[in-house]
């Protein structure tokens, strides 16, 4: 008797303390479960403190993630902060055959050479621009993560975009604006996320 | 009808605990259990519930209030972790000789020294003689179920329970579950109805008298006997929430071990890495298996080494050190109720995941490949090992632990 | 079975019939136990010079002076312990305390 191999997707994020890794990385584990997935979203936790580098996961199946590990060989990686690239190998077991998501105004041929040689697809977005633009303060997290759906096509991207709606009508129930500028920041970081 | 829903363990917990409405909750916040009170208060605050939230300076007072509230005939409840625990100690065990069915949501973490946050076992395995029940959960699911299950268990043989979490690992980790409707939860739980308690004015009671050594240890048998008798409730309250949930629970899950060679025992979350590590050397054609333990008190000693006995060899895995020389505690009983059985297997112990030390289906693949040896060699050699601790004799090339 | 009545818990019962939790279900067991035996000096109550004045009676601490209608009766000598702290804080002299003849 042999059971069948679970092939979640993984998911490793880098931030800093108070930057809304946390929560990108449970908001992406929201979105998956309303996509009809299994998920997992975990932080990993030690003494927080505003700034330092931390690192969350996300695990995105069709069926039930029994492992409970860390993620050492992810197939994506979000860097929300790029400042992180100078300390943090980031790219460290980042399989060639996923991508590495960078918050940058540079674009990916710029952030390829400070990889350590990583050879997969590099993709950046500038989330501070967008969300300056649409919501007037610095937000990353939307545009992140609407920029990881867009690149890892785990989610069905038309369902993903109807949900987030819902999901910020919910969030922001007195706040319309903040709605569309939510929004207005999901289509645009799906829009321009560059890959290379 | 079944909720599909996605939460933290520790959220789960909480709305267990609001679908059950206890009449009384003290507690104290520490990590990683701070959120259940959090939640719960929150509830509170909503008029979800009626429940009376007494804010405490301490454990000790958080279980304090727990026992008067259960003495006085209340469904009391709490929850902590680690030096919260600790705290809790001599209270512990007054609580479980005074037969009080208090259900107390443990989210393990490390017990300090050096100070820590993270998870292992070290705080509930501590108090594993302390006499409450303590029933342990892979999942944010199981957790959930296990609670709600709780107290049909500890009211019908008045004992105090633990529903025990790995700290982070699910009670911060937000994954699917499916939830029950409240009035599923209500009718399952019921009502509590103690037949004597403080209050009832018609029956006067003295609850923890003083035991003179003439009578002491016939109090300590009879409340032995009660962990050995709640056996078979906590097996009648897993088949009712097996109609209602369709979930199955007994004291141990068996996975893949019908025709299993080696196997592992292991209690929480990391069971789940563990069942990966199986299922990807059963698609490599290896015979194992894993036995994840759920109720570790009481003891399934029966039925556990015969689960164990279908195996040539078992790693009896630990979160907890004990610093006894003689291995963790789990080890040490499970490898115990096998002494007496003729096809017993080789039992090996390893201590694992310390303060939030991280165990991989690649560490898994480690242990199996020493079961295997010492299957093939009949050499069990050094039986108390450590798995993902950094040790020089390794670097130095090559550790044999059978040498060692 | 488990014994119930405070009367029928001694020495001799086993494991099984010790209550649950050691629980007791009935008031005033204290009264069972015949202290009065552990005397070794006895106070005695002289009525002619009683006032009445109910200051030993909350010193006792074994609720061995009995009151009716205001006036304080001779003691309970099944559970007087003999301690003599009446016999100090009587201000009328109107305890003795003497060693008992067995």
């Amino acid at each position: 008797m042999t059971k069948k191999i679970n092939e979640a997707v993984e998911i490793r994020w880098h931030g800093r303390g108070g930057q809304g890794a946390k929560t990108a990385c449970l908001l992406l584990a929201d979105v998956a479960f309303n996509s009809n997935k299994h998920v997992q979203g975990f932080p990993e936790y030690g003494p927080e403190r505003m700034g330092a580098p931390i690192t969350a996961y996300n695990r995105i199946s069709d069926e039930h993630c029994k492992v409970h590990s860390n993620i050492y060989t992810p197939d994506y990686v979000v860097v929300v902060d790029e400042t992180l690239l100078n300390s943090v190998d980031v790219t460290k077991g980042l399989k060639e055959t996923g991508a590495l998501i960078i918050n940058s105004k540079k674009d990916p041929e710029e952030i390829r050479p400070l990889l350590k040689g990583y050879k997969g697809r590099v993709c950046s977005v500038d989330a501070e621009r967008i969300s300056m633009e649409t919501l007037g303060r610095n937000f990353p997290n939307t545009p992140m993560l609407a920029a990881v759906v867009k690149v890892s096509n785990i989610l069905e991207q038309e369902k993903f975009i109807k949900d987030m709606r819902e999901s910020f009508r919910h969030k922001f129930l007195h706040k319309e604006s903040l709605v569309e500028g939510n929004m207005k920041a999901l289509l645009q970081s799906m829009d321009e996320v560059k890959v290379g | 009808m079944a909720k599909r829903d996605r939460m933290s363990g520790n959220e789960a917990v909480a709305t267990a605990m609001r679908q059950i409405n206890p009449d009384v909750m003290g507690a104290f916040p520490i990590t990683p259990s701070t959120e259940i009170p959090q939640y719960y208060s929150q509830y509170i605050a909503d008029g979800l519930v009626d429940t009376e939230f007494v804010a405490v300076e301490s454990e000790h007072s958080a279980m304090s209030v727990c026992m008067g509230a259960a003495a006085a005939g209340a469904r009391a409840v709490t929850a902590t972790s680690s030096a919260g625990l600790a705290y809790m100690w001599e209270l512990l065990y007054v609580a479980a000789s005074s037969r009080l069915p208090i259900t107390m949501a443990v989210v393990n973490r490390a017990l300090t020294g050096p100070i820590n946050i993270n998870n292992d076992h070290s705080d509930s395995m501590g108090a594993r003689d302390s006499g409450w029940i303590q029933i342990y959960a892979e999942t944010n699911q199981e957790v959930y179920d296990n609670y709600i299950q709780a107290m049909p268990i500890s009211e019908a043989i008045r004992l105090p329970i633990m529903i025990c979490q790995d700290g982070f690992v699910t009670s911060h980790g937000v994954s699917n579950i499916e939830l029950l409707e409240d009035d599923e939860v209500k009718e399952f739980v019921g009502e509590y109805k103690p037949e004597n308690y403080l209050l009832k004015h018609e029956n006067p009671l003295a609850v923890g008298p003083y035991g003179t050594s003439p009578y002491y240890m016939e109090v300590k048998r009879a409340q032995a006997q009660a962990m050995k008798d709640s056996m078979p409730i906590i097996l009648d309250v897993a088949e009712k929430f097996e109609k209602l949930s369709g979930r199955k629970y007994g004291f141990f899950e068996e996975y893949m071990m019908d025709d299993a060679e080696v196997a592992l025992v292991v209690i929480g979350s990391s069971a789940g890495t563990g069942k990966e590590a199986v299922d990807r050397l059963r698609a490599e054609g290896k015979k194992v298996g894993l036995i994840k333990l759920r109720v570790f008190r009481p003891f399934p000693r029966v039925p556990l080494a015969d689960a164990m006995c279908k195996v040539k060899a078992v790693a009896i895995m630990d979160k907890a050190e004990s610093f006894s020389n003689s291995g963790g505690p789990l080890f040490n009983e499970a490898r115990s109720s096998l002494y007496d059985l003729p096809g017993r297997p080789y039992a090996i112990n390893y201590i694992y995941g310390l303060g939030g030390r991280d165990i991989t289906v690649d560490d898994y693949y480690e242990i199996f490949n020493d079961l295997f040896i010492i299957h093939e060699t009949d050499d069990p050699g050094d039986v108390y090992r450590y798995v993902g601790v950094r040790d020089s004799r390794y670097e130095e090339g090559g550790f044999d632990h059978r040498k060692y | 079975m488990m014994k119930r009545r405070a009367q029928d818990i001694n020495e001799k019962i086993t494991w099984q019939e010790v209550t649950t939790g050691a629980e007791i279900f009935e008031p005033a067991t204290s009264l069972l136990v015949n202290t009065g035996e552990w005397r070794v000096m006895v106070p005695v109550f002289k009525a002619d010079k009683c006032r009445h004045c109910m200051l030993c009676v909350p010193f006792c601490p074994d609720s061995s002076i009995p009151v009716e209608g205001n006036k304080r009766l001779d003691f309970d000598f099944d559970h007087c312990k003999g301690c003599g702290i009446c016999v100090k804080v009587c201000p009328f002299d109107a305890i003795d305390f003497v060693k008992e003849e067995k």
